[in-house]
């Protein structure tokens, strides 16, 4: 740990806990608790500074395997219990870990609503489209028709695309990567920890007991990855054949770049404030387009819950004082009974 | 009409008046005027001794219409006096109050004194000069016409309301000069007309010594949280869901951002509780208030709490149910609720408020059980006290109990390991340890915990370990809570048991049945779980032991069941409160059977 200069320099190795890790063996959760710990001294805190937070779900194991402040919590509630934490700590980092069932079922409603306040929080949904904690049922991202043991004749819900119910749900940072994509994932979580307010990441995850080789078609076909880079045209495939272009009524698909030609290709830009342009990317999926885009979506400033929250204690003092008990207690009108 | 009741109580306060209120309004904002739903009520009973209850039967009724007449005379005392609104005895009125004949030309108000007054017209008449105000606005100051006159008919002080509809109105000055001008009319009018031969003069009663004000069990609650606050270092956070009748307490603690409070408007009812044990995670002193409906949602907030063993303090305005029932009427049945209303063995301490000033030290003493022990606990109002108000001794602020804590600082041993289950061997709490603190990262969760490390076990000895130390922990908190008082000045056989906003309607009727040359204890529970240390010799002491409660037994079944006493009940549900009457009647049944 120690530089030998008087500063601290913490490694990977300082974020394990003591615990053992107890995921199947051939979990992508491995793979993203490893970049996890891998890029905590990134953050520049110390690791009493930093709380994860977790609902109930395979993922929601994860703060119990790192060594800074932790809670596991109840199913879907775990944006919530953050939120309490991170308006009430506003020198925390607050991290939450999630799944698709933990996330976008039980916990839908915590999820839109810590996302439009923008509360500081960096929430991480593992999505493997299944069920693993409760032995393989559909999850709300299982495909139409997915046969499971909840459903022996196929499902019938319409699944979300999680990118777009965060977008719809005025997320100001949105993001996606693959749990075995060190580089990728590493990539976005800094840019998910520089973000102030809420950062939403989803991280393609295999579940290789119950859904294994859901999103093969991008995790082991490299050329269906599109890197989002801001301000540069959206180019991808192993020989860059391919790029992504905007029709004229918005939407954006993938084309042969010999068809569009370098100067037809959308150029892509996190920063602009209107979120049409990441919806359009969030709808290009495997089913519609043969691909699929990674990185980040999303990037905009937006006033944050927490710092409005802060600003307005400050106000009030300014314009009231300190509270001051005994005068609260006789505040409006009183009278004296004397003794006799 | 609530603010002209207000009003009245505050002139009746500042005179130096005994008061209690039952305010009585219905769940819809704007109910169709003149409907029998849509009366909205406001009973104030003073006196020049101390008093205990709103009182039975009022002595005066002013009705503004028919459908007031109507829903509130049944409670009128015979000869008691009714003033009336004539204005507003229309064809339509008496017709959508389902009056078949006038009642004000019929027989069938000859018990009472009638006084007939053109209350509206001749507000109207007196604000013809003001300018700025539609007709409707005019006759809307009514209320303030029939206040003036009631604070002229017993005397009340008028500066403060004078005062008072300066500064409530100051945008709007016209509507200031209206009701200042129909407040003075009311009063002039009382003076002059011979309709009124006597005014009445009530002493001022007397009372301890001290500065009083007059507060109602919803703003004691808030005050109580905020000296909560003060009183353990620790920053409130407050959670909650808008909800009737507990909204008060979030939008009084949204006025409190001078102490420090960060109140928090959440998506949902699990989202408010969820906040809150999430702040106290942080440090925070966690709170959530919300009534029956939405306490059932946030029961697995309150079970992760029991595990977690952390602060939370969750309030629960009892109102009548069950589901959405009627939000703005009172009941008490939420107690076994609160008690067993979660999955596995999840104890939580219960404090119960008596009165709406007792709200204050009630908060006060559930966070007081928090802290200490690391535990939720639930803390019970209900809307009757939430809304009712009565005159307040202020205590002195320094004489209020110290309930600081300690956070943890340092690790549990020489090792440098951090136990976070490590037990105080006194108090069985754990250490509260904030992220922030250095060496002391951890975490913590739903699932069960090894003892003292705290890491997940499934270990079948352990659990059972676990679950009996959640349980002594509770438990022992009798040992730091005061024991039940009872009040026997005579050496009687029976004793009658409350908890909760019976208490002054149990006091009055013990008074009675005591004056009546009978012998009857009473004792009241401010904590329901633990009980109070000697409850058990108490009500073992006693032949009879009465338990009235507005539900259908729910103390008496854990009374019942823990002393196994057979202890009786009262139990009427009506989402009311008690009146002293009903339970002079029961008590005397009971000690001359």
């Amino acid at each position: 740990m120690s530089k030998g200069n008087g500063l601290t320099q913490l490694g990977a190795k300082d974020f394990k806990s003591d615990q053992e890790v107890r995921w199947c063996p051939g979990c992508g959760d491995y793979a993203i608790l490893n970049v996890i710990q891998s890029f905590m001294p990134e953050l520049g805190l110390t690791r009493e500074r930093i709380v994860f937070v977790s609902g109930i779900g395979c993922a929601a194991r994860l703060p119990y395997y790192m060594q800074t402040y932790g809670m596991h919590s109840i199913h879907g509630r775990a944006p919530a219990i953050a939120t309490g934490l991170a308006v009430s700590r506003p020198d925390l980092s607050v991290w939450v870990v999630t799944g698709d069932g933990d996330a976008l079922s039980i916990g839908g409603n915590h999820l839109i609503h810590s996302l439009r306040r923008n509360v500081n929080l960096k929430i991480l949904l593992f999505n493997n489209k299944i069920y693993g904690l409760t032995k393989g049922q559909y999850s709300p991202t299982s495909e139409l028709g997915k046969v499971t043991k909840s459903t022996p004749m196929g499902s019938l819900d319409h699944p979300f695309n999680p990118l777009s119910v965060a977008i719809g749900a005025e997320a100001s940072f949105v993001a996606r990567a693959i749990d075995t994509d060190k580089k990728g994932l590493t990539e976005v979580l800094g840019a998910a920890a520089r973000h102030r307010g809420s950062a939403f990441v989803e991280i393609l995850q295999n579940c290789n007991i119950y859904n294994d080789g859901a999103f093969d078609f991008v995790r082991e076909e490299k050329g269906n990855r599109i890197y989002l880079e801001s301000r540069a045209p959206i180019r991808f495939g192993a020989e860059s054949e391919k790029g992504v272009v905007q029709d004229a009524d918005g939407s954006a698909r993938v084309v042969d770049l010999a068809e569009a030609g370098e100067d037809g290709l959308l150029v892509h830009d996190a920063a602009q404030r209107e979120p049409s342009l990441a919806f359009a990317l969030s709808r290009i999926t495997y089913e519609t387009d043969g691909a699929v885009p990674l990185g980040v979506f999303r990037s905009v400033e937006r006033p944050v819950y927490d710092d409005l929250m802060s600003q307005q204690l400050e106000d009030a003092r300014e314009r009231s004082g300190e509270g001051n008990l005994e005068a609260l207690l006789h505040s409006g009108d009183t009278w004296i009974v004397r003794t006799d | 009409m609530q603010l002209t009741g207000d009003r009245f109580t505050s002139e009746t306060a500042v005179f130096g008046n005994d008061l209690a209120t039952l305010p009585d309004f219905p769940a819809e904002i704007r109910a169709p005027a003149g409907s029998l739903p849509g009366v909205s009520g406001f009973q104030v009973h003073f006196a020049d001794h101390d008093i205990l209850t709103p009182g039975d039967q009022p002595n005066v009724l002013v009705a503004m219409n028919p459908a007031a007449l109507k829903v509130n005379l049944g409670d009128l005392a015979k000869g008691g006096t009714v003033i009336v609104n004539t204005d507003a005895f229309s064809d339509r009125n008496l017709q959508k109050a389902g009056y078949a004949t006038n009642p004000l030309e019929d027989a069938s108000l000859s018990d009472f004194h009638v006084h007939a007054v053109s209350l509206s017209s001749m507000t109207i008449e007196a604000l013809k000069e003001v300018d700025g105000i539609t007709s409707r606005e005019a006759e809307r100051s009514k209320n303030f016409f029939a206040l003036g006159l009631m604070s002229w008919l017993y005397n009340r002080p008028i500066e403060g309301t004078l005062g008072f509809i300066d500064a409530k109105f100051a945008k709007r000055p016209e509507i200031a000069e209206a009701n200042t001008r129909a407040f003075k009319a009311g009063w002039n009018y009382g003076e002059t007309s011979e309709d009124f031969a006597v005014s009445y003069e009530i002493a001022p009663a007397k009372l301890e010594p001290g500065t009083y004000r007059q507060i109602s069990g919803n703003s004691a609650l808030t005050y109580g949280l905020i000296a909560a606050s003060k009183l353990s270092g620790l920053p409130l956070f407050l959670g909650a869901y808008p909800i009737t009748p507990a909204s008060d307490v979030l939008e009084q603690l949204a006025n409190m951002k001078h102490f420090g409070v960060r109140t928090f408007q959440a998506e949902d009812e699990i989202a408010a509780s969820g906040a809150a044990l999430g702040a106290a995670f942080g440090g925070s002193l966690g709170v959530t208030t919300s009534a029956g409906p939405g306490i059932v949602l946030k029961s697995e907030t309150v079970g992760l709490a029991v595990t977690l063993e952390l602060p939370l303090i969750v309030v629960d305005v009892q109102r009548a149910g069950p589901s959405t029932g009627m939000p703005t009427k009172p009941e008490q049945a939420d107690l076994l609720m609160v008690m067993f209303g979660r999955n596995s063995e999840s104890p939580v301490p219960v404090v119960a408020a008596s009165t709406p000033a007792g709200c204050f030290d009630a908060a006060i003493e559930a966070a007081r059980i928090a802290i200490k022990y690391r535990t939720p606990v639930f803390l019970l109002s209900d809307a009757y006290l939430a809304n009712g108000s009565e005159p307040w001794l202020i205590p002195d602020v320094g004489a209020l109990p110290d309930i600081s804590t300690e956070f943890a600082a340092s690790p549990s041993d020489e090792e440098n390991v951090f136990l976070p289950y490590k037990r105080d061997a006194q108090t069985l709490a754990r250490p509260w340890a904030i992220p922030g603190t250095p060496g002391l990262e951890h975490r913590i969760g739903g699932l069960e915990k090894e003892d003292e490390t705290g890491n997940i076990s499934y270990d079948p000895e352990n659990h059972d370990l676990m679950v009996r130390l959640r349980a002594a922990k509770v438990a022992g908190i009798a040992a730091d809570i005061p024991e039940l008082e009872v009040d026997d000045p005579n050496g009687a056989d029976t004793l009658v048991l409350g908890w909760g906003s019976t208490y002054g309607a149990i006091g009055a009727a013990a008074r009675r049945v005591r004056t009546s040359g009978r012998k009857v204890a009473t004792a009241h529970l401010h904590h329901l779980n633990p009980f109070p240390r000697n409850t058990g010799a108490v009500v073992r002491s006693y032949e009879q032991v009465l338990i009235p409660e507005i539900n259908l037994g729910q103390l008496r079944m854990l009374i019942r069941a823990e002393f196994l006493v057979d202890a009786v009940g009262y139990n009427k549900v009506r989402g009311r409160p008690f009146r002293a009457a009903e339970l002079e009647d029961a008590i005397t049944a009971l000690v001359d059977s």
